[in-house]
């Protein structure tokens, strides 16, 4: 039974290549010093630790020919900065994968929405990969991305890619340059631009929680069931293994029992201030 | 079904609950006279003895080299905020309720190196795990290990490093003969009578003065053979009995636990802006909680060698660091904060664990600063 | 290798002698740093600009006002040290009296002193990277602070109550067990609960913890027989004019004035 290593130890994983994806968000891929990658599910995490700096949920935005995990991260305290500044060939520290991913199951047959709100598009790009490959098994597949600005845009190659592939992707931005000829503003606004068959539809939502919120509120108002939409949520993860309490969101730990969780079993949670 | 026999079937199977399987296989309680000769052969066999004493007029579980050691003659008065010590109990060593500290100081240190990485090279702390007997332990405190063993072994990421603590661990537990002002295991269903998860279970008998030794485990059973004992006769059982009866009826508080779920569901009622007018976020309560079980990480590099170090230690769903994402904290507000204890502790821990996270030990009664009194938060609960 | 300096303002040279207790780790700093200016330790004074500088001392000159924008701009990184440099420490308790009438009671001249009103923290007058909190302040948390810059993470030095501390140190509450005021509920943590170690209350020394309710301990400490002298007295001290410590004294008047 218990013999094995203790849940808060990390294992060594080298960086094998670090791609910036924007000023200050690079792409890290990450192989095991020994042995190999463990699978993950798209919507999956990992503990990433910066020695001696600290340890940080980040999403897996998906594996790399090599095998290793591709991880994309946005260097907004110490530790996420410390992991930033990792070159290739540098040694961080790895646990997982954590969590429960996406139902990718429960949306075979139907019309898929995927909505992403700035660096949300990373734990659902493995989804997209996923449902393009296998591109029979769904109806009509949009993406909606989502970013504060045209330069803050992830993975625009991807994107680009996706629609080639038969997805109908749409970008929008809420502070636009001079070159930007796309839409601006809010992601919900373009639920209303795509088309799906509301009752034969399930969807995928992440970014900021307020995003959401009003995403969801907005494809149920459409005629999409409550439990086929799924978002994917942020909460304080200390451990991923639900023993420090910190991720709690009543009775779920998010980081054992999420993070990618049904609206209708989250709704009247998220309605509560606090909780 | 009671919550205490949810606690047994829930019971890890690691537990020494051989040879107590079948009827006939159980040893019959005996009777001692004195504490000296059990003392003498738990450090005959490698156990530091950690019982309670007086210290700074307030029991405390400390590793004691004698008997003599013990609390004898002193009782508490507990109430919400308050705690004090009189004398009083004549020979009695036991007559005092919970004191400040519990099992888990000894389960799950405050203050814990998980490990060091150093290159490549990620190591494991592997701290000691000393053998020791708790002597002292209440019924309610029983209860609060199985709830850790819960948490801690009983989920998908078991704990080995909990598990070489707590298989170090003796337990020998007191029946309650005097409640404290604070106390509602009644209502948890987690005494007052030590039912399960102890090795040796004593209740201490007046005049003549000696002790009624019940056996939970082979461990236990070999120690209790070893001291000079006599078998305990039907009075002997009939006034230990009488001892938990007594305890049983002098509860100084009682929780309803009957529809506490539906109760805590209430989000939005006033008296949680209420109590968080009173509630310092000092985060005692959770401190002196035996099942409070919430921790958090602090990462470093040496400054001599440049090893980095992971240390784990307790923390609290009071402060404000414990919720932040992104900078700010979910629960800013007192009052969120503590009707997310509450609501936890009460409610959303059944859910998780299928048990409730309260044993009723009354600990955060006593030693809330401003004496908040979660009986009295749960009754006013709509 | 960084360059660190320590600079002192109005103080009492007690959070610089942290720094130098620290005897054991001192020298390991002094491996990873090259400690430029240091008047307390040194005479060599290394000229600027500095990597790291750690400041004690609050501003109660003019010419206080000039020297800490000096040391803003020849510092990359700026770490006030102690209750003064953090909050104005024991001399802000001019604030509540007349300076002028001090100088003349004290002074054969007072008007060759020249002194502003009021002692103020450093963040008052220039930006600061961290505030580092105690009357001293803790040697390890120094450690602490000088280590996380140099590694560049957030230093670990929690917001929370002593409390915390205290119970993780195996304490009985001294509030509880012997009736004994105590301010740690209201104090940040960071010197390992020295005082109700020894079974005395906290004295508020390392200043407001991240979500203080005085109110409710006033309350509760006026039942233990604190009368309204003590409650505005413990809390103007060390930190009389940080802003939660402030208002617990002026509400514990209010409350007097209140009842009559």
């Amino acid at each position: 039974m218990t013999g094995g290593p203790h849940p808060m130890t990390p294992a060594p994983y080298r960086v094998r290549s670090r791609r910036p994806d924007r000023a200050d968000t690079v792409t890290l891929t990450l192989e095991p010093v020994r042995g190999d990658c463990p699978p993950f599910w798209p919507g999956q995490f990992t503990m990433l630790y910066a020695p001696g700096v600290g340890e940080i949920a980040v999403s897996i935005s998906g594996r790399a020919r090599s095998g290793g995990y591709t991880q994309t991260i946005r260097a907004v305290g110490a530790v996420s900065a410390a992991l930033c500044g990792k070159r290739p060939g540098d040694v961080v520290g790895l646990r997982g994968p954590y969590g429960q991913g996406w139902s990718l199951r429960a949306a075979a047959g139907l019309d898929v929405v995927v909505v992403a709100g700035g660096l949300g598009l990373a734990p659902l790009r493995p989804v997209v990969r996923a449902l393009l490959r296998d591109r029979p098994g769904y109806g009509r597949i949009s993406v909606i991305a989502g970013s504060r600005a045209p330069g803050l845009l992830l993975y625009s190659r991807d994107l680009a890619c996706w629609a080639r592939q038969g997805a109908d992707v749409r970008v929008t931005v809420d502070h636009p340059d001079h070159a930007w000829r796309g839409p601006v503003g809010l992601v919900t606004h373009l639920i209303d631009r795509i088309v799906f068959e509301p009752r034969r539809t399930y969807a995928f939502v992440c970014g900021p929680e307020v995003m959401m919120r009003t995403a969801a509120a907005e494809l149920v108002r459409r005629g999409v069931a409550p439990g086929r939409v799924e978002l994917s949520l942020e909460r304080n993860m200390k451990c991923a293994v639900a023993r420090c309490g910190h991720c709690q969101f009543g009775p779920l730990f998010v980081c054992e029992d999420g993070p990618v969780l049904r609206y209708d079993r989250v709704a009247p949670m998220l309605a509560v201030p606090e909780l | 079904m009671g919550l205490s026999s949810l606690l047994s079937a829930r019971r890890p199977p690691y537990c020494e609950r051989e040879g107590r399987t079948g009827e006939g296989d159980a040893v019959d309680a005996v009777v001692i006279e004195t504490l000296e000769p059990l003392v003498a052969e738990l450090r005959a066999g490698g156990y530091a003895v950690v019982g309670p004493v007086v210290r700074e007029r307030v029991i405390r579980f400390e590793e004691i080299a004698s008997a003599d050691r013990l609390a004898r003659g002193w009782t508490d008065v507990q109430e919400p905020g308050r705690y004090r010590l009189t004398e009083g109990a004549g020979e009695m060593i036991f007559s005092f309720a919970a004191s400040p500290d519990s099992a888990k100081a000894y389960t799950q240190p405050p203050r814990q190196t998980l490990f060091r990485m150093r290159g490549e090279q990620i190591e494991e702390a592997e701290e000691d795990a000393p053998r020791v007997a708790l002597l002292g332990l209440r019924a309610c405190d029983l209860a609060a290990i199985a709830v850790q063993d819960r948490v801690f072994l009983g989920g998908r990421h078991p704990d080995p490093a909990y598990l070489r603590r707590r298989r170090a661990l003796l337990l020998i537990a007191v029946n309650c003969a005097v409640p404290g002002g604070t106390c509602f295991c009644v209502s948890m269903h987690t005494g007052p009578r030590a039912t399960t998860g102890f090795d040796l279970a004593l209740t201490e008998l007046a005049a003549p003065h000696r002790f009624v030794v019940e056996t939970g485990s082979e461990r236990g059973e070999r120690i209790a053979a070893a001291l000079p004992h006599r078998p305990a006769s039907a009075e002997d059982l009939a006034a230990s009995a009488e001892v938990s009866r007594n305890a049983a009826e002098h509860m100084g508080r009682h929780v309803e636990t009957e529809g506490i779920q539906e109760r805590l569901s209430a989000h939005d009622s006033p008296r949680w802006a209420q109590v968080g007018a009173r509630c310092l976020t000092c985060t005692n309560c959770t401190m002196v909680c035996p099942t409070c079980f919430c921790s958090t990480v602090e990462d470093a590099t040496s400054f001599t060698d440049g090893t980095a170090e992971r240390i784990e230690r307790w923390d609290s769903c009071f402060t404000l660091d414990f919720s932040e994402v992104n900078g700010t904290p979910v629960r800013g507000s007192n009052a969120g904060r503590y009707r997310q204890w509450l609501t936890h502790k009460f409610s959303t821990w059944i859910d998780q664990f299928g048990m409730s996270g309260c044993v009723g030990c009354g600990r955060c009664i006593t030693w809330c600063p401003v004496g908040i009194d979660v009986t009295e938060e749960l009754a006013n609960l709509p | 290798m960084p360059r660190l300096a320590v600079w002192k303002f109005a103080s009492c040279d007690g959070c610089q002698l942290t720094f130098l207790d620290c005897e054991d780790e001192l020298l390991s700093v002094a491996a990873r740093v090259e400690i430029a200016y240091f008047l307390e330790a040194s005479s060599v004074l290394g000229p600027g600009p500095y990597d790291l500088s750690l400041v004690e001392g609050s501003i109660t000159t003019p010419e206080d006002l000039e020297r800490i924008r000096h040391v803003r701009r020849v510092s990359k990184r700026l770490v006030t040290i102690g209750a003064c440099a953090t909050a104005g420490g024991i001399q802000a308790l001019r604030d509540f009296a007349d300076v002028k009438e001090f100088a003349a009671v004290v002074y054969a001249r007072p008007d060759y002193i020249a002194t502003l009103d009021r002692s103020t923290p450093i963040a008052a007058h220039v930006p600061v990277d961290f505030e580092l909190r105690g009357c001293p302040p803790d040697k390890h948390q120094l450690l602490e602070v000088i280590s996380a810059f140099l590694a560049g993470r957030r230093p670990v030095v929690p917001a929370h109550s002593v409390c915390v501390e205290c119970k993780a140190r195996g304490n009985a509450c001294v509030m509880v067990a012997h009736g004994t005021p105590c301010l740690g509920p209201v104090t940040q943590a960071g010197c390992g609960a020295l005082c109700p170690t020894f079974n005395r209350g906290c004295y508020g020394c390392f200043g407001p913890m991240e979500s203080p309710n005085h109110a409710s301990l006033n309350h509760w400490m006026r039942g233990l027989g604190m009368s309204t002298p003590e409650l505005v007295r413990i809390y103007r001290t060390y930190h009389a004019t940080a802003e939660p410590f402030r208002r617990a004294a002026e509400d514990a008047q209010e409350f007097e004035e209140g009842e009559e």
